[in-house]
């Protein structure tokens, strides 16, 4: 499965890893509904470690579209709710 | 639904309405390589735009430290012919300009690090580029309308998704840069008028006020120190900042005629007000 980490790329992940990722992922969601700044970054960033740990970068120039997309790294949680939001902040 | 899959929906619900207009898929080709070229374009000019900010903080840190300088050698100098006042005031607006130069640095900081994140978008941009184009022109030669929707699609949606990540990223640099450069214009005006000893930035409220001109007057008393020791006309400071370059031992000009403020024989034990400014 393909994963974008917005400004970073994408990385290829094994579908053992997925549950792990649902599962932070799960808890990154419950931050920005509870609107808890701090527990957002600390999660967002784990996300995105455990990404970069277990996923196997593509090379610049394949073409595939990816399965899941995770905000940047330095992202808060205002911009996160924005890309959600009906408009999103992606241009295009 | 979960942060990832939502947002890999809007990429792809975004490419999706971008197909849905092109009646043929070659012209969707050719108007998504022009898409792309001139986003490219766009990143190269972020690229340059971020590096144009750092370069112009870069140099308002040199001629802030130059200014520092040259208030420290004054600072010097007026002990030197015994003028303790003027040196607290040189030593005053120097700690309100090391205040400046630090801030200036994490700025410079921050731009490197985005500059150096959309050169890297860059090159992915145009790697992707260059294999959309081939791609395209594969399509086009062996164009069959059913075969190719398929082919089409996916080319179409990858690059679209890579398009929205780095225009993402432009406008993020853009937005970022654009404070920057407001607080960059803001440093030029006060080097060009000579108003800038009396910047001080946003500062909290009056307690922190307070406590920032007793933490620059502590600096303040200890660089005095620091100097008529180094004049020989004290002991060696126990606390220090860092300390300014080695200068050659100066001889006082004249004897002091009179000593209008002393410094306390521990500088710890006691602050002065500081005049306005910090």
């Amino acid at each position: 499965m393909i994963v974008r980490i917005m400004g970073e790329g994408q990385v290829e992940i094994g579908q053992d890893d997925l549950d792990v990722l649902n599962a932070l992922d799960g808890e990154l969601e419950a931050a920005i509904e509870a609107g808890e700044e701090e527990a957002f970054r600390e999660r967002l960033h784990a996300l995105l470690d455990k990404v970069r740990h277990v996923g196997k970068a593509l090379p610049d120039d394949s073409l595939a579209s990816s399965e899941l997309i995770l905000p940047p790294a330095d992202a808060s949680m205002d911009e996160v709710r924005e890309m959600l939001g009906d408009e999103g902040l992606i241009p295009g | 639904m979960s942060v990832m899959k939502r947002l890999s929906l809007i990429f792809r619900s975004k490419a999706n309405n971008a197909l849905d207009k092109m009646e043929d898929p070659r012209e969707t080709l050719d108007y998504s390589y022009q898409r792309q070229l001139e986003l490219l374009q766009k990143v190269r000019r972020g690229v340059a735009d971020v590096a144009t900010s750092r370069k112009r903080v870069e140099l308002q840190i040199n001629q802030l430290e130059a200014q520092s300088r040259k208030l420290e050698d004054q600072g010097r100098k007026a002990l030197g012919v015994g003028r303790e006042d003027l040196a607290r005031e040189a030593l005053t607006r120097r700690s309100g300009l090391q205040t400046q130069i630090a801030d200036l640095r994490v700025q410079h900081d921050n731009l490197q690090a985005e500059e150096e994140k959309l050169t890297t978008a860059s090159h992915r941009l145009q790697a992707k580029v260059d294999s959309f184009r081939t791609r395209k022109e594969t399509i086009k030669a062996t164009y069959t309308a059913a075969e190719a929707q398929t082919r089409i699609n996916e080319a179409f949606s990858g690059i679209s998704e890579e398009m929205g990540d780095v225009g993402l990223a432009i406008q993020r640099a853009e937005d970022k840069t654009a404070a920057m450069q407001a607080r960059a214009g803001a440093i030029d005006e006060l080097l060009a008028s000579g108003a800038l000893d009396d910047f001080s930035g946003h500062r909290g409220d009056d307690i922190q006020a307070e406590l920032d001109r007793m933490g620059g007057g502590r600096d303040v008393e200890l660089e005095i120190a620091r100097m008529k020791a180094e004049l020989g006309q004290g002991p060696a400071p126990q606390g220090a900042i860092e300390p300014g370059p080695a200068y050659p031992q100066q001889q006082p000009q004249q004897q002091p005629q009179q000593q209008p403020h002393q410094a306390p024989s521990n500088p710890t034990q006691q602050y002065r007000q500081q005049g306005e400014g910090l």
